[in-house]
């Protein structure tokens, strides 16, 4: 599949020619490539399993929106930090998290990256400077904002880029931490994932705007932009801009980008196909604006990769994926005693302040 | 030793963990320039400048989940509610974000965070200002909260919560900040979890926190000058952590018991306290267990009767003569 659907509407501005793009190798691109067939089969494979009722809790798809995850978190450097909300298992791959770690989550196992204590909603790699997974809707915009503010408040030059989706933006914090940031230059970049609904809301019955939701940051002095979700080069070098804008003037940026989503809100969302969306806009989007596929497209005509390399990345990646769900199904379930661990640092430490007093009252 | 006020001995707090660790800021609403709505933050701001007393907006949701998210990158913000009532707007960010990170991380994150300011009825500024909200707090695994009812006390416990590193709400008291105290020169701590017992008694044993344990010690006064009789007064300073071990002693002591509560009576403090001195001593019990709450509906405005709303002198006595 290497011609370009005639649907498709090709950018007016090739970015591929931006400098943060131009300077990537094609060893990088294919290492994007590899990450979003990361992404897609990790949770293909999650899937399988989740509605084979090997999971608890709710299962959010990141498929159709991978580009935002692996555009954005390619462009990371030391100081940089990521937060999200509960669609987080692209953000976690896309900053370098392990597959097994984050399939024995699922599978709520002792050697998932929480212990099994977070689930799906809740992935945190603070090493890899990605401070997670939240499940309560913008509940972690303000913790994006602290993240920049120690950031700057330690001299360093780096950002957080707190990413929310189009339903969060009606929370009132949003607009709190829009507000702080302008007020005090935080080096805090808020993108919006905007893939139309809000759970089961549409884009236009959830949110009042005038050409678009980032627009909302104008009444801030905040700097925003707009993006194909489906060009990692446009993704990459509107996110640069804003980064760079960080790093050097520590401002603030609300970037929105245009992405879509091919499974439901959950998959237990049972309305998502001929619901409150139809089934020819979702097979439209599969279709022409599959980004897994834009870019496989865009790297082999570029030449930067066989179709065959890419089926084999394709290939591989499923297979660890699957040997993920090995890895989880032979790990051991927490304790009962992990309950009531990782509740207190000083009583986990066993500090004299972790022994002073009952901390827990169990009947 | 210097006498000081309460409000005092927690601006002394702030400013020597401000000096002994840079990641210590404090954030608030008219915390520096204003010098704070009740004058406990006064001169700092001169003195440590914009980077360590940091004015936020009217935001509590917004500075109060910025500080939760600096604290998890190694800060160590001290956060001023104006009123611990105000908290109700920044729940999510309390409860969710402070109260579970720690958790869902499976331990890889810490949040070292103090979220402090008064608790307290009795100043006729209706219900939505008059909340005592340590039990909503304490009923969440993975806070803790402390109550201060004396400038010593109040000055201990904000150091040690300061270098603790797990978020602690801290609990003060507009009509204690006025309230002068014995505050020594030297450095000192308190540990959260250590009960104080304010009082020494062998017949009743009177258990309260905050401006609560001082109307215990005036109801004991009281029961001493006009019946010899003699009350042990414990403030448990701590409520999460709690000091079961005290309890229990001077209970075992005592044989009698009223907790002195200002949370309403529906799973307030008191009635957890109730919980374990009836599952570990019931044996030691001579008579029921009595508490005195504040009287259970909103904070009514009306001056002279909220009052009589809060826990008072005479309704402690009343009910330590009931268990007589």
């Amino acid at each position: 599949m290497t011609e370009t659907p005639a649907e498709v509407e090709v950018s007016p501005v090739d970015y591929a020619k931006a400098p943060i793009n131009a300077s990537l190798t094609a060893e990088d691109k294919v290492r994007l490539l590899r990450q979003l067939y990361s992404i897609r089969n990790f949770e293909r494979v999650a899937l399988k399993h989740y509605n084979e009722g090997r999971m608890g809790g709710f299962l959010h798809l990141y498929i159709g929106q991978e580009s935002v995850a692996v555009g954005t978190c390619s462009l990371l450097g030391e100081n940089d930090h990521v937060i999200t909300a509960y669609r987080d298992h692209g953000h976690a791959l896309a900053v370098g998290m392990g597959m097994n770690e984050c399939m024995a989550e699922l599978f709520g196992k002792a050697t998932g990256c929480s212990k099994g204590k977070g689930g799906s909603m809740h992935f945190f790699a603070p090493d890899k400077n990605y401070w997670g997974g939240h499940g309560i809707v913008a509940g972690q915009i303000p913790l994006g904002l602290g993240l920049a503010f120690a950031v700057k408040y330690k001299g360093l030059t780096g950002s957080c880029l707190a990413f929310l989706g189009d339903g969060a933006v009606n929370q009132g914090v949003v607009y709190e931490s829009f507000n702080i940031a302008s007020l005090w230059d935080l080096p805090v970049i808020y993108i919006i994932e905007n893939n139309r609904y809000s759970m089961g809301t549409s884009l236009d019955r959830s949110s009042a705007f005038r050409n678009c939701l980032a627009e909302r940051a104008d009444g801030f002095r905040i700097v925003w932009d707009i993006a194909n979700g489906e060009d990692i080069y446009e993704v990459r070098a509107k996110t640069w801009t804003a980064i760079e804008r960080a790093h050097n003037e520590s401002r603030p940026t609300v970037l929105e980008i245009d992405t879509y989503r091919h499974y439901g809100h959950s998959v237990a969302d049972a309305k998502h196909k001929g619901g409150y969306r139809t089934a020819e806009e979702i097979e439209k989007y599969k279709n022409l604006h599959d980004p897994v596929l834009v870019w496989r497209r865009r790297v082999i005509e570029e030449g930067v990769v066989a179709a065959e390399e890419a089926d084999a990345i394709d290939k591989e990646t499923r297979a660890e994926a699957t040997a993920a769900v090995k890895f989880a199904e032979e790990s051991p379930v927490p304790t009962v005693e992990a309950v009531q661990q990782d509740v207190y640092f000083e009583v986990d430490r066993q500090t004299e302040a972790g022994r002073t007093g009952r901390h827990f009252f169990n009947d | 030793m210097p006498l000081i006020e309460y409000r005092d001995a927690l601006n002394e707090a702030f400013a020597e963990e401000i000096e002994r660790d840079p990641n210590v800021f404090l954030i608030g609403e008219e915390v520096a320039e204003y010098d704070g709505a009740y004058k406990v933050t006064r001169g700092l701001w001169q003195k440590y400048g914009d980077k360590r007393l940091v004015d936020a907006p009217i935001s509590e949701a917004g500075f109060i989940g910025l500080a939760v998210g600096a604290s998890m990158l190694g800060l160590r913000p001290i956060v001023e509610l104006m009123f611990w009532s105000f908290c109700t707007v920044a729940y999510d960010q309390i409860i969710n974000n402070a109260g579970c990170v720690r958790y869902m991380s499976g331990g890889l994150i810490n949040c070292p965070i103090v979220i402090r300011g008064p608790a307290n009825g009795g100043t006729s500024v209706g219900a939505t200002h008059s909340h005592t909200p340590e039990n909503w707090l304490a009923n969440i695994p993975g806070l803790k909260v402390v109550s201060a009812a004396t400038a010593y006390d109040a000055k201990g416990l904000m150091k040690t919560a300061i270098r603790d590193n797990d978020p602690v709400m801290f609990m003060e008291n507009t009509l204690l900040y006025g309230e002068k105290g014995e505050v020594p020169d030297e450095e000192y701590l308190i540990p959260l979890g250590k009960a104080d017992v304010k009082r020494e008694g062998a017949d009743i044993t009177f258990i309260g926190h905050g401006r609560a344990a001082l109307t215990a010690l005036q109801a004991a006064g009281q029961l001493a000058e006009e019946r010899g009789i003699q009350a042990e007064v414990i403030d448990l300073r701590s409520i999460r952590p709690i000091d079961e071990e005290a309890i229990l002693n001077s209970v075992a002591k005592t044989h009698r018991v009223v907790l002195v509560d200002e949370n309403k009576p529906f799973c307030g403090v008191s009635a957890q306290v109730a919980t374990m001195i009836q599952e570990k001593i019931f044996d030691e019990l001579d008579a029921p267990i009595r508490r005195v709450c504040t009287l259970d509906a909103p904070a009514i405005y009306s001056p002279e009767v909220e009052k009589l709303q809060l826990p008072t002198v005479e309704r402690i006595v009343a009910k330590a003569l009931e268990i007589l």
